[in-house]
């Protein structure tokens, strides 16, 4: 297939492909260095024929373009451009970022757990507030589980617990870790430079219950931050697994997205 | 995970075309990304009019066309701290965003609207604003011509129909007749003549 996906290289340079074709050659892309440095060279030479096309656009567009930045906040840079999913985008192009749901959702494909994940984390990284500078803003404080000290020291004892067992997932740049105590009948997740959830949308935990599917365990706090960790609700003893997916905010009574990813508790 | 891009000279752009507007395109996308209007401003004054024009080519209906050049300039600004000049130049960056959405607009629009012939209507570029056309710009615009012409007319087709058409790979080939691998290879080898006829180093 290798060679097959090569050729692509000119026809996705200048967008000449379909949905499939575009993932499929881009989680290609992301591992063949002879295709970034392809694909740049021409795209650098397709849109020099822009060129030939110039149109000086409506004054009224200057005016709209200009009033409608105000209202848009520019992202932060990628923190690993070397390396992650966003960088699997097009290179030198824009990145696969507001568009990815859309993408992802209109796209009919067989589910394939790597591709959603990279398609949606992306869009989570560009809908991100990361911490950057010296911003110190936690609002992991106040999340949804409240911050009392109760739920620290189950935390704690979770992660103290003799028979506490790791789970690690990395789910493109950020990495989950579910610590679970079969003893004391709960889990905990920790999760490491996880970007925010979009507007509107919050991640959600569920317990995977036999003979129930998945079951909510709670909403993680929305926003972002280098390490969030977050008590589980609910039996982690019986649960034989733990999803992650993205809900609308708030939550659903059921998943209805693909996970994120899922930890088997084996 | 990507590899950096040792193969990429991150060496100084082509001194032509993406600096026919003179600006420092790369330094106003920075500053854009620091959340600086008025440079924004100068690169919009800077490019609009290519980003326009290369939309207008695609999408055609001038409505639609100002939509999407909206869009992609809102998108240039959000994402300016993305850009990486080490990757490409910033003219370059800002068209294929540009270009991705046209692309986007007329697939969603093609399955319910049939868009006109657009084959060979090149005399529709009528649309310039000559007035802003500077004599450089002329020059690059010619070297791009030239360039054109430098590839074969299987490949010059292909690669319009691509680029200009907004056509996939696919379509171009049942559209010239050709086998779908050959299609994809004009396509392929129309931009290396290309690039390599301008003297492109990315």
């Amino acid at each position: 297939m290798s060679a097959d996906i090569h050729g692509l290289v000119g026809a996705y340079a200048v967008d000449a492909i379909d949905e499939q074709e575009r993932s499929d050659f881009e989680l290609h892309l992301a591992e063949c260095p002879e295709c970034q440095a392809e694909v740049a060279s021409l795209q650098e030479a397709a849109t020099q024929l822009s060129l030939l096309s110039e149109t000086a656009p409506p004054s009224s567009l200057r005016d709209s373009v200009l009033a409608g930045i105000k209202t848009v906040r520019p992202l932060p840079p990628l923190e690993a451009q070397s390396r992650g999913p966003v960088a699997s985008g097009p290179v030198g192009g824009p990145s696969p970022t507001a568009d990815a749901p859309h993408r992802a959702d209109s796209t009919v494909v067989p589910f394939r757990p790597r591709r959603r994940v990279t398609a949606w984390l992306a869009s989570a990284a560009a809908a991100a507030v990361l911490l950057v500078g010296g911003l110190a803003w936690s609002p992991w404080d106040d999340g949804a589980n409240g911050r009392g000290r109760g739920q620290v020291s189950a935390t704690e004892q979770v992660l103290e617990a003799k028979d506490a067992t790791r789970y690690e997932k990395v789910i493109g740049d950020a990495k989950a870790t579910i610590v679970r105590s079969a003893s004391l009948g709960k889990a905990v997740i920790i999760a490491d430079h996880m970007p925010a959830a979009p507007d509107g949308k919050d991640f959600q935990l569920w317990y995977d219950q036999p003979n129930h599917g998945m079951v909510n365990a709670g909403v993680m706090p929305h926003g972002s931050a280098d390490t969030v960790t977050v008590l589980l609700s609910g039996d982690a003893a019986t649960a034989t697994g733990v999803g992650i997916t993205v809900e609308p905010a708030g939550g659903s009574p059921a998943p209805t997205s693909e996970p994120l990813a899922l930890f088997a508790f084996s | 995970m990507m590899v950096p891009m040792a193969a990429t000279p991150s060496g100084p752009q082509p001194s032509w075309g993406g600096a026919a507007v003179g600006a420092d395109l790369a330094g106003l996308l920075r500053a854009s990304a620091l959340g600086d209007e008025n440079a924004f401003a100068q690169l919009y004054d800077a490019v609009s009019a290519r980003i326009y024009g290369l939309v207008l080519r695609v999408v055609r209906d001038p409505a639609q066309s100002q939509e999407v050049a909206q869009e992609a300039l809102l998108d240039i600004w959000r994402t300016s701290a993305r850009f990486d000049p080490s990757r490409g130049s910033a003219v370059s960056w800002m068209l294929t965003i540009a270009h991705r959405k046209a692309v986007d607009r007329v697939r969603s629009a093609q399955a319910s609207t049939d868009r006109e012939d657009t084959y060979g209507s090149r005399n529709q570029e009528r649309t310039y604003d000559e007035t802003s056309e500077t004599v450089e710009r002329r020059l690059d615009a010619q070297r791009v011509r030239n360039a054109l012409d430098s590839l074969t007319e299987t490949q010059r087709s292909a690669v319009e129909l691509a680029y200009l058409g907004g056509y996939t790979h696919t379509e171009v080939a049942s559209l010239l007749g050709v086998p779908l691998g050959t299609a994809k290879t004009r396509i392929r080898d129309g931009l290396i003549r290309l690039r390599d006829t301008m003297g492109v180093q990315s």
